[in-house]
């Protein structure tokens, strides 16, 4: 077991072993460590893309009552190359009316960011690409670009509905960014530190032998994990965020115009950049690399981290299968709203949590902080829906 | 639809139709009466039953013919059945168009296809069933269909337990249909909305009620009202009907009584009825169903006039939906809950 942890590392340092033996010069190797590991890092989740494209429609299929793809291979699992295939051959179009520059730039432009943030998710115990002091920093900077990808693609394709779902992406995507940082804030408050590792490492351990002491445990780590994960949907435009695309009303939105490989960039960027905020997810409040339970450490960190983001990834495609998407004002609403003061909430909480002592006053006062603002917000938030349900009449 | 937009908000909006036009009226004036009953299946390919009993009742009134009890029972447990996976298959289309990824729509299927199942059974034909005729039905039910039908009815309450738990209560659908696009019920009737939209808007109008046609009388159902006329209403008095026209079911699966399904001195081919005109109607799953004719005594409809729900409720589309978001639109015109076919006939 101890071996199969370390296999990754352990794995490239014999093959750069090999290559230092037969006289390959020792700046060649470090930038071939350096090869082996972006390739690894992006090899892998090019591999959860495609395993998550059919997982996805698989899943979706078993909650709706149908089969899904399972023609291609064994229970359909090689749909992505099929996919893969007909995307490669099929006709690029551009609108004669469209910005051709920015129009192909665009989907690379979305593609780069959702690839660097990759670079400082710790995948395991000492499996970090890139040690970066302020790797949250650097997450969220970097990921904005996407924003400017999704702008620049409605844009340029010249198209109505385009830009009509550019406009609500980067309203939705501006508004939900502040809540994802704010939340994300609060465990880096506590672990003292922006760099993932550290936050990681601070969440090792068990309360009581069994408990583990993730931040998900905790009051305000609870309702900050809650907010992120609402603000990870609207990030990656995922129902019932997926407003941008809605293909009720804006046929595809900002993709209208992409076909061919351009859109399958697009659609591997937003997958791959939604495994990246799933990671993110699980480093910042579930713990990272580290076991669930202590008899279950035996099991290799990189296994738990990857179980973790496929299990998280799991619950966003469960969630698209259940609900309905919202509106844009309604979107925008619970945005600033409810989502932003309660962000604050959970921050006050967090510090509330750290200078009481993290016991169990901690506790009750955490708890107090971030329940009174959320029954508050919660029930002012509903009552302008007037979820109250109505009476009807019947005559005989 | 051309939608004129002030960023998300409508300003303007204009319905074209005629694209899936037909000429259903024409060819039937051209026609045999009895050549007209499969077009009519072709109206709202939803709900085939209940256009064939508008126009059989509208031909019916016109040569005075009389129904057998067997026959007028089936009828109204077919019509039902129709209203049923009308219903159902609404509340599946109107949460696609919300955005919700088919699996509403996937579930109502499911309970759909077994009543289509049931169709099948009887007139060989899921959706284009062409099953009734002049003075009663084609064929009488096959046997164990009964039963089939009982036991699909007996389960269907759970299901539409099942999608309110589902839908109801959700907060995301209940801010994208609560308040969006009221109505008043001066403005329903004067609108001429019939059917779940009229009544939403809290008008206690159901021509199952007002003309007793069929044997309508002999069931005790309600009717179901609602006070606001949005699309939460809308899509609630669906489910409503939906519970009623189960004990609707259940009192005529019990009830109905042996006997010919036909009436024996009623012509099928080379049918003339007498000179003279008639207007047949019924209480479709989407509204006011009703068939204007008039005849010469030939052996075909000199006039032929349908009085399609989709097209006149839809009428009043672009005043539901000025001012509302464009992703409101798609809800409020699921909520009217039209058919093309018989739109644009």
């Amino acid at each position: 077991m101890e071996l199969l942890e370390r296999a990754p590392v352990e794995l490239k340092n014999a093959f750069l072993r090999v290559l230092g033996s037969l006289g390959v010069p020792e700046g060649m190797l470090a930038i071939l460590s350096a090869v082996l590991i972006i390739g690894t890092v992006i090899g892998v989740f090019l591999g959860l893309f495609a395993l998550m494209s059919v997982m996805e429609r698989k899943i979706l299929a078993r909650v709706q009552n149908r089969y899904g793809p399972n023609r291609a291979g064994p229970f359909g699992l090689f749909q992505p190359v099929a996919d893969g295939i007909k995307m490669l051959t099929k006709e690029d179009l551009v609108p004669r009316a469209a910005d051709k520059v920015v129009h192909f730039l665009a989907p690379v432009v979305m593609m780069v960011p959702a690839l660097l943030v990759l670079a400082i998710l710790p995948y395991g115990r000492d499996m970090v690409p890139v040690e970066l002091e302020s790797g949250i920093l650097f997450f969220f900077a970097v990921g904005a670009g996407t924003e400017v990808a999704i702008f620049m693609a409605g844009w340029a394709s010249n198209n109505k509905y385009s830009v009509l779902g550019a406009m609500r992406a980067i309203a939705q995507m501006i508004s939900y960014e502040i809540p994802l940082v704010i939340s994300a804030v609060t465990a880096a408050m506590i672990a003292g530190s922006l760099s993932p590792s550290v936050i990681v490492a601070a969440q090792g351990g068990f309360a009581a032998g069994f408990l583990p002491h993730w931040f998900v445990t905790t009051p305000w780590g609870f309702t900050a994990a809650l907010l992120f994960y609402i603000g990870a949907l609207a990030e990656s435009n995922r129902s019932p965020f997926d407003l941008p695309e809605g293909e009720s009303e804006l046929v595809a939105g900002h993709l209208t115009e992409y076909s061919g490989f351009k859109y399958a960039t697009f659609f591997m960027a937003e997958y791959i950049g939604m495994f990246a905020i799933c990671g993110m997810f699980v480093t910042l409040f579930l713990g990272g690399w580290q076991a669930p339970l202590p008899f279950l450490t035996v099991v290799p960190s990189w296994i738990w981290f990857f179980g973790k983001v496929c299990f998280v990834a799991f619950t966003m495609v469960w969630v698209r299968a259940t609900l309905p998407r919202l509106r844009v004002d309604h979107l925008l609403a619970f945005a600033w709203k409810f989502l932003l003061p309660m962000s604050f909430a959970a921050f006050l909480s967090a510090a509330c949590w750290h200078y009481a002592g993290r016991g169990p006053a901690a506790w009750f006062l955490s708890l107090v902080v971030v329940g009174i603002p959320y029954l508050v917000l919660g029930l002012s938030f509903t009552s302008r829906f007037s979820v109250s349900r109505r009476t009807y009449l019947f005559s005989e | 639809m051309n939608v004129t937009l002030d960023g998300e908000t409508v300003v303007k909006l204009q319905p074209v139709f005629g694209y899936l036009h037909r000429n259903h009226e024409k060819i039937a004036e051209g026609n045999s009466w009895l050549a007209a009953v499969p077009y009519t299946d072709r109206l709202d390919y939803i709900c085939p039953l209940t256009n064939n009993w508008a126009y059989t009742l509208a031909v019916e009134t016109l040569a005075g013919l009389e129904v057998p009890e067997r026959a007028e029972y089936i009828r109204i447990i077919t019509a039902e059945l129709t209203r049923l996976q009308n219903h159902v298959a609404f509340m599946g289309f109107i949460l696609a168009d919300m955005g919700a990824w088919g699996s509403a729509l996937m579930y109502a299927f499911r309970e759909r296809e077994k009543i289509l199942d049931l169709f099948e059974a009887l007139t060989g034909a899921r959706m284009m069933c062409n099953y009734m005729r002049f003075g009663g039905c084609r064929c009488d039910l096959p046997s164990g269909w009964l039963e089939s039908a009982g036991q699909l009815v007996e389960g269907f309450p759970a299901f539409l337990d099942e999608m309110e738990a589902l839908l109801t209560g959700n907060e995301i659908l209940l801010a994208r249909l609560q308040g969006v696009a009221p109505l008043t019920p001066e403005r329903a009737i004067n609108g001429g909305l019939s059917g779940p939209i009229l009544r939403a808007a809290g008008v206690d109008y159901d021509i199952r009620k007002v003309d007793n046609y069929g044997l309508y009388s002999r069931f005790k159902f309600r009717v179901p009202r609602g006070r606001v006329g949005d699309c939460y209403d809308r899509f609630m008095i669906r489910v409503l009907e939906a519970r009623e026209s189960v004990e609707i079911l259940k009192q005529a699966l019990v009830g109905i009584p042996d006997g010919p399904v036909v009436n024996p001195k009623a012509k099928q081919r080379g049918f003339r009825p007498p000179a003279g005109e008639a207007y047949g109607r019924i209480e479709g799953p989407k509204g006011e169903l009703g068939f204007y004719l008039i005849s010469d005594g030939s052996d075909r409809p000199y006039r032929f006039r349908v009085r399609p729900p989709s097209l006149i409720n839809l009428t009043l589309l672009e005043e539901l939906c000025l001012g509302t978001k464009i992703a409101d639109v798609m809800v409020i015109l699921g909520s009217i809950d039209i058919v093309l076919g018989e739109v644009d006939r």
